[in-house]
Parts: structure tokens; C-alpha cells; sequence
């Protein structure tokens, strides 16, 4: 059906008007954030003035942000590493392989993604207790790369159903061994899976705040950063960098989307 | 047997059900229909028939309701039906892909339309085992659509539609997705559903071989406009342009110039009632026979070509043939032996049919 | 196809991981739960103690209470934001489908933690609300009654999960051919008729599925309290992350855990019986 339908063209005023409203409901507090980013009263009172970039220049100076910025980018990266490969062979297995306790470790992978992070982070951390493994940034990568398969794996496994297994079966016909058939056709063929996997785990790694809350040592994620200064006070250096964090997730959607409908095109 | 669904028709079989009055359609600058007219009298079967782009479905969907028409009206009998919206009208639709409610059993799916209507319990449920009688489905009627076949959903779907006595039934490509034997199955029986029940059919082909065997009419569409309406063999026996000729079954374009009564063209002339100038003639592949076959035609036109291959299909074959001048005929003759080299053919001057461009 | 060598290959390393890393942590976790804690250190002495404790005190009957209602309260008004949002855009959007649909996710890539922070600011005494309020002389002092509440934790929740429950419900109306929308409509149903008998039973299962995102990620969340709860607004998790902190009772927070685990498992079943029978395809 490439024609709208009369049915749906028949604007209906009411539900716009609601779908405006929520629409607004959903943005309000991104828009307070941005804006009082660059109000020099700092956070709070109405309305805004006094235009100022000041919060953004203390907030490029606070080393200590930028560290928990460099922290959360090594995990994020361990993290995708460790989840992707993970993730990729448990899809193959789930694909290709039939093993006794499959639908159980198939629930068990899923479990951190529809738990309440606080009991995964627990968990870890009982785990972490009783191996003696001192809580560090390694114990954050863990906790993330361990939670995150479930993400590659159902994004991997998608990109393999929808893979034309005969590309397979062809490539094994003219003499290739699997190992090669591998890396020539099945894995060029998840690379959009592979790219949406990773942004995707990346993306929820750097937010992550409920496991890693559990699971930190002396060294901090920048969630665990902004937590620590919230609970000492506001300060529009937040905001700022809020307001950062905002702006490269936009950039990521976009280069995501452009990725994404370039490769449909064929 | 199947129990027919009587109807009390509001309009007299042959009047006009439905007019359509220069209705165009634009999509953006997309100009789908333009300024067509069309009457769609009461009790027939009339196919739309057309290539996909031709504006056929548009039309279909602009009967339904679906879409408005940028300009032009639609009236069925006395009333103006467009600003109408589609469950207003009294006009029902089987839908190309059937549509069947897959949250719903097969008796939910066909009462659908008279539960919408405010119909009494008692009576839904007479008129649903009545039209899935007449389809021969009864047996399926706690099924979910999803357990059906394809032909099994088709004629639920045709159920659905019909259970509500609608005016017109509009038919969007029904069986295009049928197999063929199931196809040929079908057809026949939607033919023989038609005369039975009454209700005026509109029915959507791009297979032009359907809609000869179907229908009362055939209206053939061309880039939004009304090319050719008339009944099959009228249409076949008579086609008015080039397209109709060679869209209709097939045919041979002879490119000709007349002058004083005779038309000519490289490899033969012969007598017709055209002005001077240049003509197009079509000459239907089976009028062309072996001269050696055929000696008592009359008014001949002889013409020698060479075989250039022989296509068979059972009970006929078709000949490619190619004359002297490099022309390129087909011949259908009766299928015999592998022929081959040059040969003398001849067709009946009165079987050149002249055609518009 | 597959050699038994590379079936093995494939499926032993991420076996072996998520024994190690998921099966073995939730299982210590349930452990604990049946061991108890004196002075300063775990007895691994196996009883039912932690239990009893639970279903005896009311306190965390209370508290358990008001968890179940904030996650209701969040489900519910999630409901009522996202499904309409996700039914205009579906249905009523037109070309604009697509962009506004991407606008609808930015939101999900902004940190949780900056989002509750946001609200934090906009609810405060000296917040942007009260100093809107304030502005257009609706009121002349702060009001403190915002921050530091239920009804603030069900406002952030709701701010929260909107986009997550709008994603499924949208994929599932998305999902249903317009042509069975043009039939109904075609067989004599208003498009209200339409709506209620066959878009809202065909977009069930997505409903059904955001909801129970919603309901289960809202009753064991722990940061929206502590951001701008307050003591009036604790939920159960909080209990669960002060018996691990300063209350040092592991044993207790372990048994509190798994009360949440088996309890949110036991709603997934649930639902996923109720979306299997839903689902018509």
C-alpha cells in the first residue's frame, strides 16, 4: 500500500493536540536541562537569563569529569568487545546449534535486560566478593560486557535468519572450508548487525548507572561522576554536561540512521 | 447445492447502478485518472481491465471510498456517493490480499459488516450460514484465518462482502495470488456466484484472458484513461486502437499506406474503405493460414515468408514468420508436423481490422 | 552443514561465560538469601530466618505496597501517554511518520541519570517550576511538596518509561495491514468501531509488552528515589541497597532480591502466556 488512504488523511484535531502534548512532556526536562546550561544563575528560578557559556568553560577545566569520561569510554570499548564476540557465537549457536539447556540459557542471557539492574549489579558483586576480585573498572567491565550479550546476540541473530543461507552453502560448494566461509560471506553479511550491535551496547554501557552503582572501586564511570555530585548539589556543570552527552547521542542516531538507509539502498 | 442470498435490488437490472462523471485523480503530480466517465449498469459483471500504473485500482478505490477524486463526481442511483465516507456506502470490497481479521474466526469475520450495522443476533447468525453456504465454507466457520488456504480465505473474504447485500461488489485482482488451476477453479465459480446472486460485480485484472472469460463488459484502461469499453468478443472482434489489438489476445500491426482503396504495405496490398493516408491495421494471428490450406478464401491476400520458428502449445501452434521485405508475422495454425523453409500464406482481406494509433 | 567441531566452537564459550558471570552470581544471590549475618560476617547456616523476617514485619509490607502502586501509577500513565502518541503516528502521521518517530527515541539516549537530575532541578524549591509558578503569580511561595515524593518518583518514572512503552506498541501498529483497516471500514465500521475492534485487540501484544517493561523496570528501580523520593517516597530496592550498605545485612537484602526476582518472572511468564494468546499471526 504506497497511497495513504483517505482514512488516515482525515486529520483528527484532538488526538494531534494530545500527541503535541506528549511530545512536550517528553522533551520539557531535556529543554530545561540545555537551556539553564547556559543561564549564569545557575539551575532553577524563571524565567532564564543572563546568557553564558561560563558553565561550559569550568566544565572543560574539571579534569575530573573528564577522566570518569575516559573510564566510561575504556568500558564502553571493553565492553563491546567482550559482548560482540560473546554475542556473535551465541547467535551462531542459537542458529546453527542444538545443545541440551538452549531455551535455559537462552532466558538465562536475557535475565540483566528485564531484571531491575540492581539485582544483576548484586549479584556481580556477591560474585566479585567471593572470587576476591578487588572492585576496579575491570569489575564494571565485566558487570556491562556480561549484561550486554543479550543485546548482540537478539541483534545478531536477527541479521542471520534475515542472511540468505544459501550465500553459505554456495561458498561451501567451491571448495571454501567453514573458517573461511566465515570470514568471507556470513560475516560481511552481519556487518550492519555488528555496527547496530555495537552503538547499541556502546550506548547503554556509557549510561549504564544501576550494576555499575554496585560494582565501582576507586575509579569512576561519568555516570557514577555526575551521581557523586549530585548528591553534594547542583551545579549547572552538570547541565553542561548533560548537554554534551545529548549532542553526541544525537550525532550517534544520525550517523546511525544514515548508516542504516544507505545500506538498504542497494 | 448453495442457497442463494436473495436481494431486493433498488435499481432494475441494466439500469445504470453507478456513474462515474470526468473523475480524475492526481497523486502529487501524479496525474492517475483523468477526467474518466463511466456507467456501471445494475445486475452486470464489468471488468476494469489495465497494466499496473493504468489507474484501475485508483478507481476501484475511489468507488470504495478510499480516496477522493481530485475532480469529477461519483453518483450511484440519483445520489452523489463521494463525499460519502466508506462505511457509508452501500458498497462492499474483497480486498487483493483478502483482509480477513486474523484476531477473529471465520463467522466473525463475514457477520463483521451486519454486527457494524446494529443487525439483531438472530438474524447475523441466519445470514452468515447462508453466505458461507453459498461459498461452500460452512464447515470452516470457527477457524482462524490463518488455519485457511489461500483459495479458503479468498472465499471467506468473498462471504464477508457479500453477507451484506451490497449494491456493487468491488473485486481488487481476487485470484491474482491463486495458483493457476485454482484460478481457472475460482473463476468459474465467482462467474456463476454473479448470476446467482444478482449483485452488479466491478472486478479488478491486469490478465486480460480472465477478464474476457468473466465478464459482461470489459473496460480497458490506458494511463488513467478509458481506452475501450464493450463486451468481450466486441472488443476482441473490433478493437479500436492499436493498444486494445494488442492487448486483447494477439495480433499482427500492419503499418499500411492507402491510396484509392487499396492499402499497401511492402509485402502485399489489399482493398479497404480507409481515406488516403497512412493506416494501421491489426490482423489476429489465427486468420492467417497455409495458402495451400485454405483455397476457397475469400477476398485473398497472399504473401510468401520464410519460418522462422515454430512455438507449440498443444492443440495449435504458433508460426513466427518472416517475408521477403523483413516483416515479422505470427500465424496460429493447427498443429501438425516440424516445419520449416519458405511458404505461401494467405488471410481474408476483411480480416484486417483498421485501428487508431 | 555444521561440523560437530563447529557447533561445539560456537556454543561452549558463551555457555561457559554466562555460567560463570550470570547463572553463578544469581545463584549466589539466591544463596545468600538463606544464610544470616552475625557479627559482621555471613553464617552460611541455611534457614528460612530472612523469610520470615519479610513476611512477618510490616514495614516492608508497606513499603512493598507503595513499590506495587508508584509501579502501577507508572504503567498506567504510560499508557495513557504513549499509546496515543504511538497510535497518532502510526495512523495519523503521514509522511512525517519517520521523523517524528526518531524524535520520539532521541529522549532514550539521554542518561537516565540526567534525566531524573533534570527533574530534580524543575521540581525544587528554587526548581524551574516553582519559579514559573512564581513568575506568572500563581503562587507566592515555594512549593516543597514536588520534590521529595511519590508522586515526583511517579512523574520521573513516567518521564522515563513513556518512550519504552511507546516502542513496542508502535511496532505492533505498525504492524497491522491497512488494509484490514480499509475492510472494517469498508464492511460499515466508523473508524471508532474500527479502532476498538480491530487496531486495539491487533495491538495487544505490543501493549501488553511495554507494560510489562514499564511495571517490572519501575518496581525495582532504586535511583528515582533516591534522586527525588525522599523518605516518603522509598521503594523496595532502596531497602535492598541500604541492607547491602550501611544496614550490612546481606542475607536479608539477598532474600529481598530474590522476592523481586521471582516476583518479576513470575509477571514475564504471565504476560508472555497472555501474549501468546494474543497474538493472531
Amino acid at each position: 500500500m504506497s497511497t495513504a488512504s483517505a482514512t488516515a488523511a482525515r486529520r483528527s484535531p484532538l488526538l494531534a493536540t494530545y500527541a503535541a502534548i506528549v511530545f512536550a512532556f517528553i522533551y520539557l526536562p531535556i529543554a530545561v536541562l540545555v537551556v539553564y546550561s547556559l543561564n549564569r544563575d545557575g539551575v532553577g528560578g524563571f524565567p532564564p537569563r543572563h546568557f553564558t557559556l561560563d558553565w561550559y568553560r569550568k566544565l572543560f577545566r574539571d579534569s575530573a569529569i573528564w577522566d570518569s569520561v575516559r573510564n566510561s569510554l575504556i568500558v564502553a570499548a571493553g565492553a563491546v568487545a567482550l559482548s560482540l564476540t560473546l554475542g556473535l557465537l551465541a547467535a551462531l549457536a542459537f542458529d546453527r546449534a542444538d545443545f541440551p539447556g538452549k531455551t535455559l540459557f537462552r532466558r538465562l542471557v536475557l535475565l540483566p535486560l528485564i531484571l531491575p539492574g540492581i539485582i544483576t549489579g548484586l549479584s556481580l558483586l556477591l560474585f566479585a566478593v567471593r572470587i576476591r576480585l578487588e572492585l576496579s573498572l575491570i569489575t564494571i567491565f565485566l558487570g556491562h560486557g556480561s549484561a550486554l550479550i543479550s543485546v548482540a546476540t537478539t541483534e545478531l541473530f536477527a541479521g542471520l535468519q534475515k542472511m540468505d543461507r544459501r550465500q553459505e552453502e554456495a561458498s561451501l560448494d567451491l571448495g571454501a572450508t567453514p573458517w573461511r566461509t566465515f570470514w568471507l560471506i556470513t560475516f560481511p553479511n552481519l556487518k550492519l548487525s555488528l555496527i547496530a550491535a555495537a552503538l547499541l551496547i556502546f550506548t547503554l554501557s556509557m549510561d549504564e548507572i544501576a550494576v555499575t552503582f554496585f560494582l565501582y572501586g576507586r575509579e569512576y564511570t561519568l555516570p557514577l561522576e555526575i551521581w557523586g555530585r549530585l548528591r553534594r548539589g547542583i551545579t549547572p556543570e552538570i547541565n553542561a554536561i548533560s548537554t554534551l552527552i545529548l549532542a553526541a547521542s544525537v550525532v550517534l542516531i544520525v550517523v546511525w540512521y544514515h548508516l542504516r538507509t544507505r545500506s538498504e539502498r542497494p | 447445492m448453495t442457497s442463494a442470498v436473495p436481494i431486493a435490488p433498488s435499481v432494475a437490472p441494466g439500469d445504470t447502478l453507478l456513474e462515474l462523471r470526468a473523475v480524475s485523480k492526481r497523486f502529487g503530480s501524479r496525474e492517475v485518472l483523468r477526467t474518466l466517465s463511466l456507467e456501471i449498469a445494475s445486475g452486470e459483471f464489468l471488468t476494469l481491465l489495465g497494466e499496473s500504473g493504468s489507474g484501475k485500482t485508483t478507481l476501484l478505490r475511489l468507488i470504495a471510498g478510499f480516496e477522493q477524486p481530485t475532480d469529477g463526481e461519483i453518483w450511484m442511483h440519483g445520489m452523489r456517493l463521494d463525499p460519502l465516507p466508506p462505511y457509508r456506502r452501500r458498497v462492499n470490497t474483497v480486498f487483493q490480499q483478502y483482509a480477513l481479521f486474523p484476531h477473529l474466526n471465520v463467522s466473525e469475520n463475514v457477520a463483521y459488516g451486519l454486527h457494524a450495522a446494529g443487525a439483531p443476533k438472530s438474524e447475523i447468525a441466519t445470514r452468515v450460514k447462508d453466505s458461507l453456504g453459498m461459498v461452500r465454507m460452512q464447515e470452516f466457520a470457527t477457524a482462524k484465518p490463518a488455519k485457511l488456504s489461500g483459495g479458503q480465505q479468498q472465499r471467506v473474504a468473498l462471504a464477508r462482502a457479500l453477507v451484506n447485500r451490497p449494491e456493487l461488489l468491488l473485486l481488487d485482482e481476487p485470484l491474482s495470488a491463486l495458483d493457476a488451476n485454482l484460478r481457472k477453479e475460482m473463476q468459474s465459480e465467482l462467474k456463476s456466484l454473479q448470476r446467482e446472486v444478482g449483485i452488479t460485480f466491478l472486478f479488478v485484472t491486469h490478465d486480460q484472458e480472465e477478464a474476457m472469460a468473466l465478464s459482461d463488459r470489459v473496460a480497458l484502461l490506458r494511463n488513467g484513461a478509458l481506452e475501450q469499453i464493450g463486451s468481450p468478443r466486441e472488443i476482441y472482434a473490433h478493437p479500436a486502437t492499436a493498444y486494445t489489438a494488442q492487448f486483447i489476445g494477439q495480433t499482427n500491426l500492419l503499418h499500411t499506406t492507402v491510396a484509392a482503396g487499396m492499402a499497401s504495405c511492402e509485402d502485399f496490398s489489399f482493398p479497404c474503405s480507409r481515406p488516403d493516408g497512412s493506416a494501421l491495421f491489426s490482423l489476429r494471428p489465427q486468420s492467417i493460414a497455409f495458402a495451400a490450406d485454405a483455397p476457397q478464401i475469400s477476398s485473398p491476400v497472399r504473401f510468401s515468408a520464410v519460418i522462422r520458428q515454430q512455438i507449440y502449445s498443444g492443440a495449435t501452434e504458433l508460426l513466427e514468420l518472416r517475408t521477403a521485405a523483413g516483416t515479422i508475422l505470427r500465424a496460429r495454425i493447427a498443429s501438425r508436423e516440424l516445419l520449416s523453409g519458405s511458404h505461401e500464406f494467405v488471410f481474408s482481406a476483411p480480416d484486417a481490422v483498421p485501428v487508431r494509433e | 552443514m555444521y561440523t560437530r567441531t563447529y557447533k561445539v566452537l560456537v556454543s561452549v564459550p558463551p555457555i561457559l561465560w554466562v555460567a560463570l558471570f550470570l547463572f553463578f552470581p544469581y545463584a549466589l544471590m539466591f544463596a545468600h538469601s538463606f544464610w544470616s549475618v552475625s557479627d559482621g560476617s555471613i553464617l552460611h547456616d541455611w534457614n528460612l530466618g530472612n523469610y520470615r523476617t519479610l513476611i512477618h514485619n510490616p514495614l516492608y509490607w508497606q513499603v512493598l505496597l507503595r513499590t506495587a502502586r508508584i509501579a502501577a501509577s507508572v504503567t498506567a500513565l504510560s499508557l495513557l501517554l504513549g499509546y496515543p502518541l504511538a497510535y497518532f503516528l502510526s495512523f495519523h502521521a503521514g509522511p512525517r511518520k519517520e521523523l517524528l518517530y526518531q524524535l520520539v527515541i532521541v529522549p532514550l539516549w539521554v542518561s537516565y541519570l540526567v534525566r531524573g537530575y533534570a527533574w530534580k532541578t524543575i521540581l525544587g524549591s528554587d526548581g524551574v517550576l516553582n519559579g514559573f509558578l512564581q513568575y506568572l503569580h500563581l503562587t507566592r511561595e515555594p512549593v516543597a511538596a514536588f520534590l521529595y515524593s511519590p508522586f515526583a518518583v511517579i512523574l520521573m518514572l513516567t518521564h522515563i518509561y513513556t518512550p519504552f512503552v511507546f516502542l513496542p506498541i508502535y511496532a505492533s501498529l505498525e504492524h497491522i495491514p491497512r488494509p484490514l483497516v480499509e475492510a472494517s471500514q469498508d464492511l460499515g465500521a466508523s473508524p471508532r468501531a474500527t479502532f476498538f475492534r480491530v487496531i486495539l485487540p491487533l495491538s495487544l501484544p505490543g501493549l501488553l509488552a511495554g507494560a510489562t517493561f514499564a511495571f517490572v523496570l519501575s518496581l525495582g528501580d532504586f535511583l528515582a528515589p533516591l534522586l527525588v523520593g525522599g523518605p516518603s517516597g522509598t521503594m523496595i530496592a532502596n531497602l535492598v541497597q541500604s541492607l547491602f550498605g550501611a544496614a550490612y545485612d546481606w542475607p536479608l537484602g539477598a532474600a529481598i532480591s530474590v522476592f523481586i526476582l521471582v516476583f518479576t518472572l513470575g509477571i514475564l511468564a504471565f504476560t508472555q502466556r497472555l501474549e501468546k494468546r494474543w497474538s493472531f499471526e
